[in-house]
């Protein structure tokens, strides 16, 4: 791999940028790999990355059934934040958020992380309780977060309506450290630095099947032949049902539409991203200058990645009150993902019933700004075979113990 | 937009209407049942790629609750039917197999 830097762009600015090398191959498969990762998103290539980077494994194969990142890391809002309130996400998504920090100069590519500061806004008197209460558990966690008054938001968010009547702006659970980045580089970053270690990035290539023998799984059978493996990881998002039913077990989990959408371009008018809970919509302004629109999920089981329209129009009904200037945008493009539900709303990831097969899966509506700690996390449990402190808490089988890591409660909505 | 009949009422409502209720024919466990019987009853689901039976509420109507016969992989409705039953009807049942011939039932 020919390292991106400010010498190479001269060199190629040289040679009509001709000799740029492809970001990652394009090999085929190998009839058998240590580890098999199912799954090419974010997650799935950053177990691969941290389980050659920490664990010199190597020998890996990550099967995508369609391209590299296409999937929910390419559909969400790209907002990045660790406020949670309970310990082990806080613990998970703050080491995510730690990596994010030096990920560019990690992954020697520009994921263009931007911490510009993260509010949630209180607007409700429930929600201001509830903010207070994160931010004390912030501080317990070591996550720097504070709660901020009503003029402090108008002076960190000029453009917004603070006074109601609807919905009244009563402060802030602030996080100056979160922020966003750039969902496709981060796949892409990642991809690259695999394909540089010599994993083999296997795409449009589905797996049908789970071949087993005795409780261990042998390989997996794909659309391209069967591909062997010593561990399997699937790391699937949506579909992780589909993929446990091959392995012969069910999951805490729904598949549901999350949607999201992007306005025409407009002049920097907000430097931060505002994420207001109590109407389902969050917002922050692209590099390219459009504003990008979170919304809420649908309430029914649904793989079409499409959403239901009345959620948009929720949604904006709600922000063009507290954002009024937002009421004259054109909404350029639409789209949703399915993201993958637990019961406590908080993620898997987990030996299973089958000894050498590990699931990384329910991130749910809040997936993309966790996939550096995800990665980091899930090749520790792969490596070592046994969970990790980020995931020890994190088995599929507290639900069976009743040892939920409840965010549903904590984050009341799409987190 | 999602539209289901309710089978109450005989109203075409759609989804703004309605509050969703996910997977139906659900076996219920309570006290006394073992662990894995509890977890399988409160959070182990099914969620296919296809064929979903699931309850719904005609929320803003008569307010029942009933349940519908849908594909979660195209958004077809195949009917609803009353929560009372035990069972998918039997002539819905056939009607899914017609459309989905590789469906394996709702179990």
């Amino acid at each position: 791999m020919k390292r991106y830097s400010v010498f190479a762009i001269a060199k190629q600015a040289m040679n009509y940028h001709l000799g740029w090398e492809k970001a990652w191959a394009s090999p085929a498969p190998k009839k058998e790999y240590d580890v098999v990762i199912v799954g090419a998103g974010g997650h799935g290539l950053a177990t691969a990355y941290y389980l050659g980077k920490n664990h010199g494994i190597k020998n890996v194969a990550i099967i995508e059934k369609g391209w590299l990142g296409g999937g929910n890391t390419g559909r969400n809002t790209t907002i990045i934040r660790s406020n949670y309130l309970q310990d082990p996400s806080a613990a998970i998504y703050d080491k995510a958020l730690q990596l994010y920090e030096g990920l560019s100069q990690d992954l020697n590519y520009n994921v263009m992380f931007s911490p510009r500061g993260l509010l949630m806004l209180a607007q409700t008197h429930h929600e201001v309780r509830g903010y207070l209460r994160t931010v004390h558990a912030n501080m317990l966690q070591g996550v720097t977060t504070e709660y901020i008054s009503p003029a402090r938001v108008k002076e960190l968010v000029p453009i917004i309506n603070i006074d109601g009547p609807r919905y009244p702006v009563l402060g802030a659970l602030y996080q100056p450290r979160g922020g966003t980045g750039r969902h496709d580089a981060v796949a892409w970053g990642y991809a690259r630095a695999c394909s540089a270690m010599g994993m083999d990035i296997i795409q449009q290539t589905e797996v049908t099947a789970v071949r087993q023998e005795g409780g261990v799984v042998k390989g997996v059978e794909t659309t391209k032949g069967f591909i062997g493996c010593k561990k399997l990881g699937v790391v699937v998002a949506g579909h992780s049902g589909q993929l446990a039913e091959m392995a012969g077990f069910r999951l805490p989990i729904e598949a549901v539409a999350l949607q999201a959408l992007v306005s025409e371009p407009i002049k920097p008018c907000m430097d931060v991203v505002v994420m207001a809970n109590t109407v389902h919509g969050y917002m922050s302004q692209s590099d390219k200058g459009e504003m990008v629109i979170g919304g809420g999920t649908d309430g029914f089981n649904n793989f079409t990645q499409r959403g239901s329209f009345h959620h948009v129009e929720e949604t904006l009904r709600a922000l063009i009150e507290t954002f009024p200037m937002i009421s004259r945008l054109k909404m350029l493009r639409q789209w949703g993902g399915i993201v993958d539900m637990t019961g406590d709303r908080s993620p898997i990831l987990s030996k299973t019933p089958l000894g050498n097969c590990f699931f990384n899966c329910g991130w749910g509506t809040g997936g993309f700004k966790a996939i550096p700690g995800s990665g980091w996390a899930m090749a520790e449990l792969m490596a070592k075979g046994e969970p990790g402190p980020l995931t020890e808490e994190f088995s599929m089988w507290r639900f069976k113990e009743g040892k939920f890591i409840d965010e549903s409660v904590a984050a009341g909505v799409a987190h | 937009m999602l539209i289901l009949e309710c089978p109450y009422c005989g109203v075409k409502a759609e989804e703004t209407e309605l509050s969703p209720g996910y997977e139906a024919h659900l076996k219920r466990f309570g006290p006394g049942s073992s662990p894995e019987e509890f977890e399988a009853y409160m959070f182990a689901r099914k969620n296919p790629k296809g064929v979903h039976f699931e309850r719904w509420r005609h929320a803003y109507g008569c307010g029942k609750w009933f349940l519908a016969a849908r594909c979660t992989a195209t958004l077809e409705v195949f009917g609803t039917y009353p929560a009372q039953s035990g069972e998918p009807p039997a002539d819905l049942q056939a009607k899914i197999k017609a459309k989905r011939p590789n469906w394996e039932g709702y179990k």
